[in-house]
C-alpha cells in the first residue's frame, strides 16, 4: 500500500482539502485548508486535482517516512524541508524513494506549510470531504506512528523544471481586504474609523479563529440573536475583542459580525503569527 | 413579515426577520427555506437561525438587487408544499449526580430540590429553532424562566457527550465532547449526531423535544440497546 508514516508529529498537522460544504445547517463546520492559495499551489505543482487532500502543517512541521516511492511538492510557509537530512526546494516537484525521510523544522516565514503528494492523501472521506475535524473524521491531528494512506503513484513521471516563484507579497502583506459585515453599521463613525485605520495585534491563532488584542475604544453594547457565521467573519465582542473566524469555526455565533474577509484575505491571515499586526481595508461588491 | 436582505461577504445572502425568538418567525423562516430550496438556483447551503436565513452561493454575487428581487418574488408567491411535518422526539435523561456534573451547584444556587428541577425540566415541549455550535446541537426554546441561570464565568474544558445543560435562558444537549459554559444537570444516552449515517442528525429545525426522566439502570440499559442498534427514539407527528 502507498502510505506515509509519522515518525515525529509537528505542532499541529492535519489532513485537509478545500472543505466540507453543504452541512452547516446541521452544525458541521466547513474546515479545509487555512491558506487555500498555497495549498492549491502545492497540488498544481504535481498536476493534482484541486480536490486532492494535502497535509497542513503549522509552526513546526513533522518528520515523515515514505513507505513507497512518491512524487511530492511543498508550498506555503518555509519550514526548511529536508529529504534524508539534505535541504530540498519548496515550490517544485520532488521525487522521494521508499524509506526516505522528509523532515520539517520551524517556520522561518509564514505560519502554515502544505505538503501535496501525487493523487492526494487518502484518509477516510466523511460527509464528502477529507478535511480533519474532531467528531467527524477518525484522524484529526497527526500522532507518532500513524500511517496515512496516499494515492497510487505513477511509475512514469516526467521531471521538468516546473517550479513557481514564491509570491513574497502573500507573506508580507499586512492589509486584509474585507466587506462590511451585517452589523458594521452598529459601530459609531468614530469606531468605524478606528477599525479601518488602526493596526491590530494577533494574540492567539488556531484553526478556529485569530484573536486580536483588546481594543477598549471598540467596546459597545450591541447584542444580536445567534445567527450564521462562516470562515472570514470578523466578530467584535462587547468588551472590544476582535476575532477573525477561520476554517474550523462554528456555524453560528452571537457577536456582531462587523466585517467579512475576502477569500484571499483569509489565506493571507492564515500565514500570520501571534504578535504580528494587520490592518483592515474595506472592499465593495 | 417583510424580511430584509443583506449581502454577507461576496458569496452569501443574509435574510433577517425582527430580532425575536418566536414560533411564528420560525415557521415563516422554514416556509421560505422550503420555497428557496424548490425555486432558487446557484447555492450550496442554506442555514437558519432564530431570526435569520443565510444562503451560501456557489459564485460571487454580481447583481445583488436582481438576486433580492428574485428572492422577494419567491417569498411572496404561495406554493403547494408536500412535507412540512414536524415531529416530537422523546429524549430520555438521567438526572443523577454521576452525570449531572454541576447538579449540586445548580440546585443550591437556584434553591431547588432535585424533584422540582426534574419536574420543571421535563414538563415543556421544547422547540428546535436551529442546529449550530456543534454538529447536531439543537438550540431549544421553551425553558421555564425559573430554571434560567447565567452561564459559567469560566467554561468547562471537557463537557462529556450527551450532557444535558442549562445556560442563560437555554437548555440543550452536548452532541459531542466539547468545551462549554452551561451547567450540566444530566445526561442522555441518545446519540444526536452520527457522521457514519446517511442522515447524520435526526433532529430538524421546527421539531419538538420532550425530555423524560430515567434511572441510572435504564441509562445503561438504553446505552446497551443503542450499541446493539436495538433502540428507537420514540417520536410522533406534531399537531399544533
Amino acid at each position: 500500500m502507498h502510505s506515509i508514516q509519522v515518525i515525529k508529529p509537528g505542532y499541529c498537522d492535519s489532513i485537509q482539502d478545500l472543505g466540507r460544504f453543504g452541512y452547516a445547517s446541521i452544525g458541521v463546520p466547513v474546515s479545509g485548508v487555512m491558506d487555500a492559495l498555497s495549498a492549491k499551489m502545492a497540488n498544481a505543482l504535481i498536476r493534482n486535482s484541486q480536490q486532492n487532500a494535502v497535509l497542513e502543517m503549522a509552526l513546526i512541521g513533522p518528520v515523515l517516512m515514505f513507505q513507497k516511492e512518491a512524487v511530492i511538492a511543498i508550498s506555503g510557509a518555509d519550514m526548511s524541508p529536508k529529504l534524508n537530512d539534505i535541504p530540498v526546494k519548496m515550490q517544485t516537484k520532488l521525487a522521494v524513494k521508499t524509506g526516505d525521510i522528509l523532515s520539517f523544522g520551524k517556520a522561518i516565514y509564514g505560519c502554515r506549510s502544505y505538503l501535496a503528494v501525487k493523487n492526494g492523501f487518502r484518509t477516510d472521506k466523511k460527509l464528502n470531504s477529507y478535511a480533519a475535524f474532531n467528531g467527524i473524521t477518525d484522524l484529526v491531528i497527526l500522532k507518532k506512528g500513524v500511517i496515512i494512506p496516499i494515492g497510487k503513484q505513477l511509475k512514469i513521471f516526467r521531471f521538468g523544471h516546473s517550479s513557481i516563484k514564491v509570491d513574497r507579497q502573500h507573506f508580507n502583506n499586512e492589509v486584509l481586504d474585507a466587506y462590511k459585515g451585517p452589523e458594521f453599521e452598529l459601530l459609531t463613525p468614530k469606531q468605524q474609523d478606528i477599525l479601518l485605520t488602526d493596526g491590530f495585534q494577533i494574540v492567539k491563532n488556531t484553526r478556529m479563529a485569530y484573536q486580536f488584542a483588546d481594543v477598549p475604544s471598540l467596546a459597545h453594547k450591541c447584542e444580536i440573536l445567534t445567527s450564521a457565521v462562516m470562515p472570514g467573519t470578523v466578530q467584535l465582542t462587547q468588551s472590544g475583542k476582535l476575532m477573525a473566524l477561520m476554517k474550523d469555526c462554528q456555524t453560528t455565533g452571537g457577536y456582531p459580525r462587523i466585517l467579512q474577509l475576502s477569500d484571499e484575505a483569509i489565506a493571507v491571515l492564515a500565514q500570520k503569527n501571534t504578535c504580528q499586526k494587520i490592518k483592515f481595508k474595506i472592499i465593495h461588491l | 413579515m417583510n424580511p430584509s436582505f443583506k449581502a454577507f461577504g461576496s458569496k452569501a445572502i443574509l435574510i433577517e426577520w425582527p430580532p425575536q425568538i418566536s414560533e411564528t418567525i420560525l415557521l415563516d423562516i422554514l416556509l421560505f427555506k422550503q420555497k428557496i430550496e424548490s425555486r432558487f438556483k446557484g447555492f450550496y447551503d442554506l442555514t437558519t437561525a432564530y431570526n435569520s436565513l443565510t444562503i451560501f452561493l456557489q459564485n460571487p454575487i454580481t447583481d445583488f438587487d436582481k438576486q433580492v428581487a428574485i428572492l422577494k418574488n419567491i417569498y411572496q408567491t404561495p406554493i403547494r408544499l408536500s412535507n412540512l411535518d414536524h415531529y416530537v422526539w422523546q429524549i430520555p435523561v438521567c438526572y443523577d449526580l454521576e452525570f449531572g456534573l454541576d447538579l449540586e451547584f445548580y440546585l443550591k444556587s437556584k434553591n431547588l430540590s432535585l424533584d422540582q428541577l426534574i419536574d420543571l425540566h421535563t414538563k415543556p415541549l421544547y422547540t428546535i429553532h436551529f442546529l449550530g455550535f456543534l454538529p447536531g446541537f439543537p438550540y431549544l426554546g421553551g425553558l421555564p424562566e425559573t430554571l434560567n441561570i447565567p452561564r459559567k464565568f469560566n467554561p468547562s474544558l471537557n463537557v462529556p457527550k450527551g450532557s444535558v445543560g442549562i445556560g442563560g435562558k437555554q437548555t440543550g444537549v452536548y452532541t459531542m465532547e466539547s468545551p462549554g459554559g452551561w451547567y450540566v444537570i444530566g445526561k442522555t444516552p441518545i446519540p444526536f449526531f452520527d457522521v457514519n449515517l446517511k442522515d447524520p442528525c435526526f433532529l430538524k429545525a421546527g421539531d419538538k423535544i420532550k425530555f423524560f426522566e430515567i434511572s441510572k439502570d435504564d441509562f445503561y440499559k438504553i446505552s446497551n440497546e443503542i450499541e446493539k442498534q436495538n433502540y428507537l427514539v420514540k417520536m410522533e407527528l406534531y399537531h399544533a
